[in-house]
């Protein structure tokens, strides 16, 4: 039995077969993280409980309790989802002694499921970012490519999937924090339907458009992930009912007839030739595995970003007002008032990226910007979500690239905010218009980084999306592929 | 904020700004603002008392703390 090659349904229907147990799979997770994040510094806090919980967990399947296909499965959790008792800092000075009194729904029905929790993942600080470089923490580094980052904000979650230090991880996705790090980390991601997964206890960032979902090693896994967490809750009033992800219509999903449109305006100038070949290459085997693909304008993907970072900073300046040094968090040490711990405990608590979003949040809600800005990205964002609308009476799935390019330099990005955000061109739309879409890897470029396709799909289509990735994943190898790296430790 | 990250957090903002302006491009005329892509409806519940999260739980991340309370500098004289 080689763990360093299985999925986690394939390592939960060995535990319950009982080929292997709960507590030696523990231990090998343990193995895995002593060996490979010394390098690669996926994980913030690795929980001391871990063997403790897997005996509960192995004798909890034993007598029939727990009866999920991914019980005993060693799972990661990204630092912004609260876990009772356990530091949850959201890559953040602010929060770096927080350890909340609650765990996070989503976190509960794992833990319900089964899950054997290793601990808690890097990221970028509050969600902000896309390398992982903005953490209080320190940098993650791609396993592909240790001079690369893994992406954000999910990072150490992506991360650490790719380097076999967990079998799967729950990640979150505001903009595309889930999606652009799979796809630099050549692992399958996930951000499901706005809504469909309780938003209890994840640390909010932007509260319409953040979205707890898994990051795994492929499609199967990412579905029965989301079987689990997919439930209306009381506790988050932006929760719907939604329709169950359907492990078992995921495995048996058939490509030939669908219609898959392409936006062109997803293939324009600031696109890496050869992540655009990459997924043109992915086109053409859906095609031959029977699919329709076809290219269509989508013009209003020139505004994507602008909405987003005028829309997500308005929401975060809001979120982020309650770390005051107050209750819980960060306090300066040194204040003459009370207005002056409020100014000292959040300058020195909150990162460089945090603050500039917080005071571009603040501008664009401001009285006489209000209307030129949020409200404008409002009526944009109506008209994205409008866009959509129309292609899905035409089309079952979109495919286009994830990122413009594969995973960039460490050390490179924070210089040049902007061109930074540019680079969530393509992800940020799913987000303004609440639907889900996943990252799925279709290739390698020159340099050897993982390429991800974007397969976006109409509300409450994850069995859809997810079906076709699998389908895909039957006939490709490129998601089951090891980073050389990981034999040279 | 410390005056040597003041110049570079100004010209960052008004960089971003400057992009940003480009979505007064995008013709809105007519559009109702969108805050949800899905409708949605407040949720309600009725006024019941339920046991609320212990006090030394509440505590437990605080600062500083006195006599349960959290300690806090003087607000008004």
């Amino acid at each position: 039995m080689n763990l360093e090659t299985m999925t986690a349904l394939e390592l939960g229907a060995a535990i319950r077969k009982g080929e292997i147990s709960a507590v030696e799979a523990a231990k090998f997770s343990l193995g895995q993280i002593d060996k490979y994040d010394g390098k690669f510094s996926c994980f913030v806090t690795v929980q001391d409980d871990i063997l403790q919980r897997a005996e509960e967990v192995q004798k909890k399947i034993a007598s029939g309790e727990y009866t999920s296909p991914l019980a005993g499965v060693p799972m990661g959790i990204k630092d912004n989802m609260c876990q009772k008792g356990i530091q949850t800092s959201c890559g953040s000075r602010m929060l770096s002694n927080f350890k909340p009194t609650y765990s996070a729904t989503a976190v509960e029905e794992m833990m319900k499921a089964g899950a054997v929790p290793l601990g808690k993942l890097n990221m970028d600080e509050f969600a902000m970012g896309s390398t992982s470089e903005t953490s209080f923490f320190g940098v993650t580094r791609n396993p592909w490519n240790v001079d690369c980052v893994p992406g954000g904000s999910s990072g150490g979650s992506a991360s650490a999937v790719a380097a076999g230090e967990c079998f799967y991880a729950l990640g979150s996705d505001t903009g595309g924090s889930i999606r652009q790090p799979a796809s630099f980390c050549g692992v399958t991601g996930i951000k499901p339907t706005y809504g469909s997964v309780s938003r209890f206890g994840l640390v909010a960032y932007a509260s319409s458009l953040d979205q707890i979902g898994p990051i795994a090693h492929n499609a199967a896994d990412c579905a029965a992930v989301l079987a689990e967490i997919m439930k209306q809750d009381k506790r988050d009033n932006t929760s719907v009912a939604t329709k169950d992800a359907d492990l078992e219509a995921v495995l048996h999903t058939d490509v030939k007839g669908m219609k898959i449109g392409i936006p062109t305006d997803f293939f324009g100038e600031g696109l890496d030739k050869e992540v655009a070949a990459t997924i043109e290459a992915a086109a053409k085997q859906l095609e031959s595995m029977g699919a329709t693909v076809e290219k269509f304008d989508m013009p209003i993907v020139k505004y994507a970003i602008p909405a987003y970072y005028i829309i997500a900073s308005a929401e975060a300046s809001s979120n982020l007002s309650r770390y005051d040094g107050i209750k819980y968090g960060y306090r300066a040490d040194d204040f003459e008032d009370l207005l002056d711990l409020y100014t000292k405990s959040r300058s020195e608590g909150f990162g460089m990226e945090v603050k500039r979003r917080i005071m571009l949040g603040c501008f664009v809600l401001s009285s006489g910007y209000y209307d030129a800005y949020y409200r404008k990205a409002l009526q944009a964002k109506a008209l994205i979500k409008g866009a959509f609308d129309r292609a899905f009476e035409k089309y079952d799935l979109i495919l286009g690239p994830v990122a413009p390019t594969t995973a960039l330099k460490i050390g490179e990005n924070l210089s040049d905010p902007l061109k930074m955000y540019l680079g969530d061109i393509y992800t940020v739309m799913m987000n303004l218009a609440g639907l889900p879409a996943a990252s799925v890897p279709c290739g390698f470029d020159s340099n050897g980084m993982p390429v991800g396709m974007h397969l976006i799909g109409n509300y409450f289509d994850e069995t859809k999306i997810l079906g076709a990735a699998h389908a895909y994943q039957q006939v490709t190898d490129w998601h089951k592929r090891k980073p050389a790296e990981l034999a040279n430790i | 904020m410390p005056e040597e990250s003041r110049a570079k957090a100004q010209s960052d903002l008004q960089e971003i700004l400057q992009y940003i302006d480009t979505l007064s491009e995008l013709d809105t005329e007519g559009i109702e603002p969108m805050s949800h892509a899905l409708p949605l409806t407040n949720v309600m519940r009725e006024d019941e008392v339920q046991p609320s999260i212990p006090t030394e739980d509440v505590l437990r991340n605080a600062p500083a703390q006195k006599d349960n309370y959290f300690l806090v500098p003087r607000s008004f004289e």
